[in-house]
C-alpha cells in the first residue's frame, strides 16, 4: 500500500465568489469544494459519489485542470498541476482524459464522428500524420464495441448508448493513463446502463487505466469502484474500500444514501428515508458538523464541533462524532 | 383502506393502438395496449424511454399529441368511454377525475404566483371541494377566499411539508425540488381525482428526496387509498410501490404480473433481462448481464415480437409471428412465443 499514488489531492478547496451590491463587491461565496484529501494508486478505480450540488462534478473539472483551485494542492504522477507549464502541461493533456454527463453536448452536431476521434490525435500530436490518426481511431471504435461504419456518421445519427461509446473511444484514442468519468451511465436507458459499465472494466483491465469514476448511482459506483469516497457539501464524510463502505457505512449520511436506493424485490423492506429535509445551499453551510441538520442521530456536539475525517480501521475513514451510529438500522444492498 | 374482494375498475384501456405521424408516415407508437386499474391500485408502468408508457398515459386524458391519432381501441375512465367524450365533457373529466403529475415540478408551477395562490385557486374555482358543513352558497368572496387558503394549508401538510403556513407564502423558485414535487402532489390530491399518473416523478430528485417522496407515495396510498397509474424506468420503484406492474416494450404491453410474481417469475426475456441489468457483486467483482443491442426506433421496429433481435431464448417463428398475451397464472399475462406452446 505504500506505491507511489497516480494522483494525490491534499486541502483542495474551491470557492466560487458570489458578486452582489453596486461594485460586484464579493459578499458571499459558493463553497464547493471546501477541504479534500485523497490518494488514487494506479491501476484503481476512485468513485466519487454524492447528490447534486456536493461538488463532485467541481472536483472532475480541477482535477483536469478546467478549473482553478482556491486552495491546496493536487499532484499528478508526482507533479503540481498549478505549476504546470508548457511541454509537462501538453502531456498532462494527453495522459488525463475526461468523459462528460452528456455524450450529445460533448460533440459538435456538425462534425462527423471520424473527424471527432481524429482530432485530439492531431491536436495533441499523439499520431504522426492524418493516415496514422486514421488507423487509430478505427482501431479504438472497435475497442469500445462500435462499427467503423459509424464513422462517417453525425451524432444525431446514434443512439444515446453508441455516442457514449463514442466520446469513450474518443478519450481512449490519445492513450491516457487516467480517465475521469462523470455521470458515465447517467444519460443512457437501464439496458444500456450495464453495457457501458461492463465495457469501462474491460478497458480498464486490458488498457491498465486507472478512473476516478463520479456519481449519483450508487449501483454504478458500487459496480466499478474499488475505493469509495462519500461526498457532502464539499467535504469527504466517508472513504474506505467499496465492499467495505457497503457493507458497514460509518456515516449516517452514507447510511441513508445507501438505504435510499429502492432494491428490486417488494418483499425487501421497504425504502428508509434516513435523511431529513433537503441539502442546504453551499452557500450557508451549517456550523459544526455540516450533515446536523438532516442526521436524525445528531446532538449538542454536533451542532457546535466539525468533525475531522479520522481512520477508524485499516482504510476506513469517517468525519463523524458518533461512527457507526446508523449501522444497525440500514438495510443496504444486498450482495 | 380498500376493501380487497371485486373492486371497481377505475380505468380499462383495451387494444389500443395510437399511430404518429413522423416524416411524412404514420408509424405505430401503441400497439394493441390493454391495462386495467381498480380502485385503491397502483399499477407500475415499466420501460425504457420509447417504451410508450408515456403516451400511454396521455391518451387517459386524451392529451396526446398533434401528431397523433387512436386507430383502434378503448378507453375507458369508470366505465365511461374517453374517446367518445365531447369537448366539455373531457374538460370536466381533466378537471376533476384524472390528476397527472409530472417528472419536472418546476415546469407545472407558476413562478410568479406564491404556492399558495396556486393551490387556493382550484378550491376557489371548485368550491365543492372545501366539503364544508355551511352552505358554501352563502359564502362571500372574501370568505371562500379564507376557506380556500386554509384547505390549502392542510393539502401541503398532508404530503408532509414542513411548516406549511409559511410555504404557502411562498414562490416556486424558493422551494427545493423535492418541496416543489409534494406541492404538486398536494394539488393533484385536493381535487381527489379517481385517478393519478405518475410519470417519471422522481426521477429529477437525489435519491435522498426521492426515498422521502416514495415514502410518502405509500403512506398515502394506505391513507387516502389513491388509485395509482405509476409509470418509471426503475425496477426498485415499482417493487417499492406496485401492486401490479405491465412491462411495456417498443409500443407494446409485454408482461403484466402482479408485483410479487413478477419480481419472483418474470416469464418475458426483456423483463428477466430488464432485472438482471442491476449489476451483482461477487467476491470483489462485479459481474454484468447486459442486453445486447438498444430499443429499436419506431420507424424502424422489427416484425414479429419486437424484442427478437436482443432476445437470448429466440425461436423461429419470433422474426414474423407478433406474439398474443397469454395468460400463465392468475392475472399474469405474457406475450412470448416461448408460452404459447400447448401446455398438456
Amino acid at each position: 500500500m505504500t506505491r507511489e499514488p497516480l494522483l494525490a489531492v491534499d486541502r483542495l478547496v474551491k470557492h466560487f465568489p458570489l458578486r452582489s451590491g453596486l461594485f460586484g463587491k464579493s459578499a458571499a461565496s459558493v463553497r464547493a469544494v471546501d477541504g479534500l484529501d485523497f490518494r488514487i494508486q494506479p491501476g484503481e478505480t476512485f468513485g466519487l459519489v454524492g447528490e447534486s450540488g456536493c461538488g463532485k462534478s467541481t472536483v472532475a473539472l480541477l482535477l483536469v485542470k478546467l478549473l482553478e483551485a482556491t486552495s491546496g494542492r493536487i499532484q499528478f504522477a508526482g507533479r503540481d498541476l498549478a505549476g504546470m507549464r508548457r511541454g509537462a502541461l501538453k502531456e498532462f493533456r494527453r495522459a488525463v482524459q475526461i468523459v462528460f454527463q452528456d455524450p450529445y453536448g460533448s460533440l459538435d452536431p456538425r462534425q462527423t464522428i471520424r473527424s471527432a476521434l481524429m482530432e485530439p490525435l492531431l491536436t495533441l500530436r499523439v499520431a504522426a500524420g492524418r493516415a496514422e490518426a486514421r488507423e487509430t481511431v478505427v482501431r479504438c471504435t472497435a475497442l469500445v464495441g462500435l462499427d467503423a461504419e459509424i464513422l462517417a456518421r453525425l451524432p444525431h445519427e446514434l443512439s444515446g448508448g453508441q455516442r457514449q461509446r463514442v466520446v469513450i473511444a474518443r478519450a481512449l484514442a490519445v492513450a491516457p493513463r487516467f480517465i475521469v468519468l462523470d455521470e458515465p451511465t447517467s444519460s443512457v436507458d437501464v439496458s444500456v446502463q450495464a453495457q457501458i459499465l461492463s465495457l469501462l472494466e474491460d478497458l480498464k483491465r486490458q488498457q491498465g487505466l486507472t478512473y476516478l469514476v463520479i456519481s449519483h448511482n450508487l449501483v454504478a459506483i458500487r459496480a466499478l469502484s474499488d475505493v469509495v469516497a462519500v461526498m457532502y457539501l464539499g467535504r469527504i464524510v466517508e472513504m474506505a474500500e467499496s465492499a467495505e463502505l457497503f457493507a458497514h457505512p460509518a456515516h449516517p449520511y452514507s447510511a441513508a444514501l445507501i438505504s435510499a436506493i429502492p432494491v428490486p424485490d417488494p418483499e425487501a423492506p421497504r425504502v428508509a428515508a434516513l435523511a431529513k429535509g433537503d441539502v442546504p445551499s453551499p452557500v450557508r453551510v451549517p456550523p459544526g458538523c455540516r450533515y446536523h441538520p438532516r442526521c436524525p442521530y445528531a446532538e449538542s456536539v454536533c451542532r457546535q464541533e466539525d468533525p475531522p475525517l479520522i481512520e477508524l480501521r485499516q482504510g476506513h475513514h469517517a468525519a463523524c462524532h458518533f461512527p457507526g451510529v446508523a449501522g444497525l438500522v440500514s438495510g443496504g444492498l444486498t450482495a | 383502506m380498500v376493501d380487497g374482494a371485486d373492486r371497481a375498475v377505475v380505468l380499462e384501456v383495451a387494444d389500443l393502438c395510437v399511430e404518429l405521424g413522423i416524416g411524412g408516415t404514420w408509424v405505430r407508437a401503441l400497439d394493441d395496449v390493454s391495462l386495467t386499474i381498480h380502485r385503491g391500485e397502483t399499477l407500475g408502468l415499466v420501460g425504457e424511454s420509447g417504451s410508450g408508457k408515456s403516451l400511454t398515459a396521455l391518451s387517459v386524458a386524451r392529451l396526446l399529441p398533434d401528431n397523433a391519432r387512436v386507430v383502434r381501441g378503448s378507453v375507458r375512465l369508470l366505465g365511461e368511454d374517453v374517446l367518445a367524450k365531447g369537448a366539455r365533457e373531457l374538460d370536466r373529466m381533466r378537471a376533476r377525475s384524472v390528476a397527472f403529475i409530472f417528472q419536472n415540478p418546476t415546469t407545472y408551477l407558476n413562478p410568479v404566483l406564491t404556492v399558495g395562490r396556486q393551490v387556493a385557486e382550484l378550491f376557489e374555482l371548485n368550491p365543492e371541494l372545501l366539503d364544508s358543513a355551511e352552505g358554501i352558497g352563502r359564502w362571500s368572496r372574501r370568505e371562500l377566499g379564507r376557506q380556500a387558503w386554509r384547505k390549502s394549508i392542510e393539502y401541503l401538510g398532508l404530503v408532509k411539508i414542513p411548516d406549511p403556513e409559511r410555504i404557502v407564502t411562498q414562490y416556486p423558485f424558493e422551494l427545493s425540488g423535492g418541496m416543489q414535487q409534494r406541492v404538486v402532489i398536494a394539488m393533484a390530491l385536493a381535487r381527489r381525482p379517481d385517478l393519478i399518473i405518475a410519470d417519471e416523478i422522481t426521477t429529477a430528485l437525489d435519491v435522498t428526496i426521492q426515498a422521502q417522496i416514495l415514502s410518502l407515495l405509500s403512506e398515502l396510498r394506505r391513507s387516502i387509498g389513491m388509485t395509482l397509474l405509476l409509470i418509471t424506468h426503475d425496477m426498485g420503484i415499482v417493487a417499492q410501490l406496485a401492486d401490479r406492474v405491465a412491462v411495456m416494450y417498443s409500443g407494446r404491453v409485454v408482461e403484466v404480473a402482479d408485483a410479487r410474481s413478477l419480481f419472483r417469475d418474470a416469464q418475458h426475456p426483456y423483463s428477466k433481462a430488464l432485472l438482471e441489468t442491476v449489476p451483482t457483486i461477487h467476491g470483489s467483482r462485479a459481474v454484468f448481464r447486459p442486453i445486447p443491442g438498444s430499443m429499436p426506433a419506431l420507424t424502424d421496429a422489427p416484425a414479429g415480437c419486437r424484442f427478437h433481435p436482443r432476445c437470448a431464448y429466440v425461436l423461429p417463428e419470433c422474426s414474423s409471428v407478433t406474439p398474443l398475451a397469454l395468460r400463465t397464472g392468475p392475472g399474469h399475462t405474457v406475450a412470448c412465443h416461448r408460452y404459447e406452446a400447448p401446455a398438456g
